[in-house]
């Protein structure tokens, strides 16, 4: 991993309802990779803010860059890949002028990090109660004793029965809800200010899937935890987020409140994604969907990533970097399309989507 | 735990008979003892009476069983070139084999974990392929060969080690490094590939993202699960390095087991050789048990099969 620090040109902060610093402040965030191919381009010029106590979506579909970018975050992403970015402020400090002890020390302390698979992220060969007891006793100046009770606290507040019990077994001894559970009581035992959740629920069932949401947006409000949610989900989005942005291509292409994304969507992609959303009733109607395909990461390109398949597209989209058009503080979208350019057309009853997202 | 290893126990114990029933029978059938032991110009009634002495005119199940009888109770039988007792002969010679063996496993274990390990950690890069390359030379060269070598180095030439005999813990130094030598490459492999495989599960990241050191996420989380084929291989290693020693044991003049299977080979001494045959294979059936009973303790997953 590759870090080059641009010079900072722009001091104000780029995001937010605006109460005080945000927690976390991304800006210019570009993430390259090198692949047999040449190099991939998976996140190009990101910006984004978290506050403290806030959720925060990002949305987009598989190879979009969002795991990427939250792996960039968390400085985890593997040797062959090229950070650059003019800051990613946390707490006030530049992630990306840390040392390797000093990211240490926050990882799993002030960050934490939930994963997509819970079957294959926890170690089959340690006990769970080891397993958590660890950052504690890695972050913490305690004893094993103080670390399990807080281990056995911690059980509890996911809504594990018997937890001394729990402690003592192993991963395999446990459903996939049970494990995501333990995953988010490792994550919370040094209450960190940021969790960033990569798609906690995909792996699991559908009924399990709404219980982990319940769990961590009642977490979260507990321990004042804010939280980038990683989700492909538009009705995840709904019911969790604050505020989102959305990812084509390793872009930011729209940001704002939920409130703000789902009612009055811009970006022609946005609209695309909320028209692909199934609304109970509306029988008759053909569900919605984006024709054509991704365009390949590798190698450079120009223009706007969305222009094949957008149905607005023209001359004028191929040429350039396409620039983020800020409406207000935290609200933007990529395009070169007029703020409510043909809103009615694109999109059905936007408000009634998003609730009705929620309850299926 | 306790189920699996009383399942594996029984298992074991099969083996362990259908052992002894080959090694019984390979024996028989390669020639007639009575007349072995009668020698080339014995009258035809003499062998008889030798076939009968022996109890070798009895039904093979018969004779198995009788064997098999004795054998359980310590008594493998007598030498028919020094008329000593089996158990004896074998149990002088074992300790010089176990001597070689063991600390020879331990020490290529020492250099081969972390060697491969380090490899894992770097893939590619100018230490994994140093290692690579010692891993080759180290398995093609043959364990005669390298023990001239070492003694004519280090013997002849510097004059620091006793080049035969087994006197002191000195005389062993040679032997050690020859057997690890031998031994070191499949096992530094065997960690290296588990390494890479294990380092790019999930787990591991979650590792990292725990803010865990390095060290912690190798040797901790990583290791734990890539040391599973290791611990088997080198319980076979072992096993053959006890029934193996006959190289290492003629050049650096050692009085052991494989010397001692290799000298009642040429005098067609067969309980002899019947004897250390299943002894050894006893060992590997032993052994086998031993690294499966750790792998379930390392891994808990292998218990539940």
């Amino acid at each position: 991993m590759t870090i080059t620090q641009v010079r900072d040109t722009s001091v104000q902060p780029n995001g937010g309802s605006g109460h005080g610093a945000p927690l976390l402040d991304v800006r210019g965030l570009t993430v390259d990779i090198a692949v047999p191919a040449g190099t991939l381009h998976a996140v190009s010029d990101v910006s984004f803010a978290v506050n403290p106590g806030e959720t925060f979506c990002i949305v987009g579909e598989s190879g979009c860059g969002k795991t990427i970018t939250s792996l960039a975050v968390m400085r985890l992403l593997p040797k062959t890949a090229r950070i650059a970015a003019q800051r990613i402020l946390f707490e006030g400090r530049d992630l990306l002028g840390l040392s390797d002890k000093e990211i240490l020390g926050l990882r799993g302390n002030r960050l934490g990090m939930i994963f997509q698979d819970p079957m294959t992220s926890l170690n089959p060969v340690f006990t769970i109660g080891n397993q958590l007891e660890e950052v504690y006793l890695r972050h913490r100046n305690s004893g094993r004793r103080e670390a399990r009770e807080r281990a056995e606290f911690l059980l509890e507040k996911v809504g594990i029965q018997s937890p001394a019990m729990r402690l003592g077994q192993y991963p395999h001894q446990l459903s996939g809800g049970l494990r995501q559970r333990m995953m988010i009581a490792m994550t919370l035992m040094c209450e960190p200010a940021l969790l960033i959740a990569d798609e906690p629920t995909t792996a699991l069932d559908v009924t399990v899937q709404a219980q982990i949401l319940q769990l961590l947006k009642n977490l979260q409000r507990e321990f004042r935890t804010a939280l980038i949610l990683i989700t492909h989900d538009l009705g995840i989005v709904a019911r969790m987020a604050d505020r989102v942005a959305i990812m084509y291509a390793g872009r930011v292409v729209e940001t704002g409140t939920s409130a703000e994304i789902f009612a009055a969507p811009q970006h022609p992609y946005t609209r695309g994604l909320l028209a692909c959303i199934p609304v109970p009733g509306s029988q008759g109607k053909r569900l919605g969907s984006i024709p054509g395909i991704v365009p390949s990461l590798i190698g450079e390109n120009e223009g706007c990533m969305f222009r094949n398949r957008c149905p607005y597209a023209g001359e004028s989209c191929r040429h350039g970097e396409i620039a983020l058009r800020e409406l207000s503080p935290g609200r933007g979208y990529r395009c070169i399309l007029e703020p409510g350019h043909a809103i009615s057309e694109a999109t059905r009853e936007p408000a009634t989507t998003a609730s009705q997202a929620t309850v299926q | 735990m306790l189920r699996f290893v009383l399942r594996r126990l029984q298992i074991a114990l099969l083996v362990a008979i259908t052992v002894s029933i080959v090694g019984f029978s390979l024996l028989r059938a390669s020639g007639d003892i009575a007349l072995v032991l009668a020698g080339e110009n014995a009258k035809p009634e003499e062998v008889v009476r030798i076939s009968h002495a022996y109890g070798l005119d009895k039904p093979l199940y018969m004779q198995y069983l009788d064997w098999g009888a004795k054998a359980l109770s310590g008594d493998l039988g007598r030498s028919l070139f020094t008329n000593e007792p089996v158990t004896g002969l074998i149990l002088d010679r074992l300790p010089v084999t176990i001597y070689v063996a063991v600390p020879a496993l331990v020490i290529s274990l020492l250099i081969a974990v972390p060697l491969g390990v380090l490899a894992a950690t770097r893939p590619n890069t100018w230490i994994d392929r140093a290692a690579l390359s010692f891993a080759v030379t180290g398995s093609a060269l043959p364990s005669f060969w390298l023990a001239l070598m070492l003694i004519y180095l280090f013997g002849v030439m510097l004059r620091w080690l006793p080049i035969s005999g087994s006197d002191s813990w000195w005389h062993f130094v040679m032997p050690w490094i020859t057997v690890a030598i031998g031994v070191i490459p499949l096992q530094m492999r065997l960690t290296r590939t588990g390494m890479l495989d294990v380092l790019s599960s999930d787990f591991i990241r979650t590792a990292r993202a725990k803010g865990l050191s390095a060290a912690s996420v190798m040797f901790k989380h990583a290791l734990r699960n890539a040391i599973l084929p290791v611990v088997s291989v080198a319980a076979v290693s072992l096993g053959f390095l006890l029934g193996n020693s006959l190289v290492v044991e003629s050049v650096f003049a050692l009085n052991g087991v494989g010397m001692l299977a290799y000298q009642s080979i040429l005098r067609l001494d067969f309980p002899v050789v019947q004897s250390i045959i299943v002894f050894i294979s006893f060992c590997y059936i032993f052994l086998t048990l031993m690294s499966d009973v750790i792998n379930a303790k390392l891994d808990p997953r292998i218990g539940l099969r």
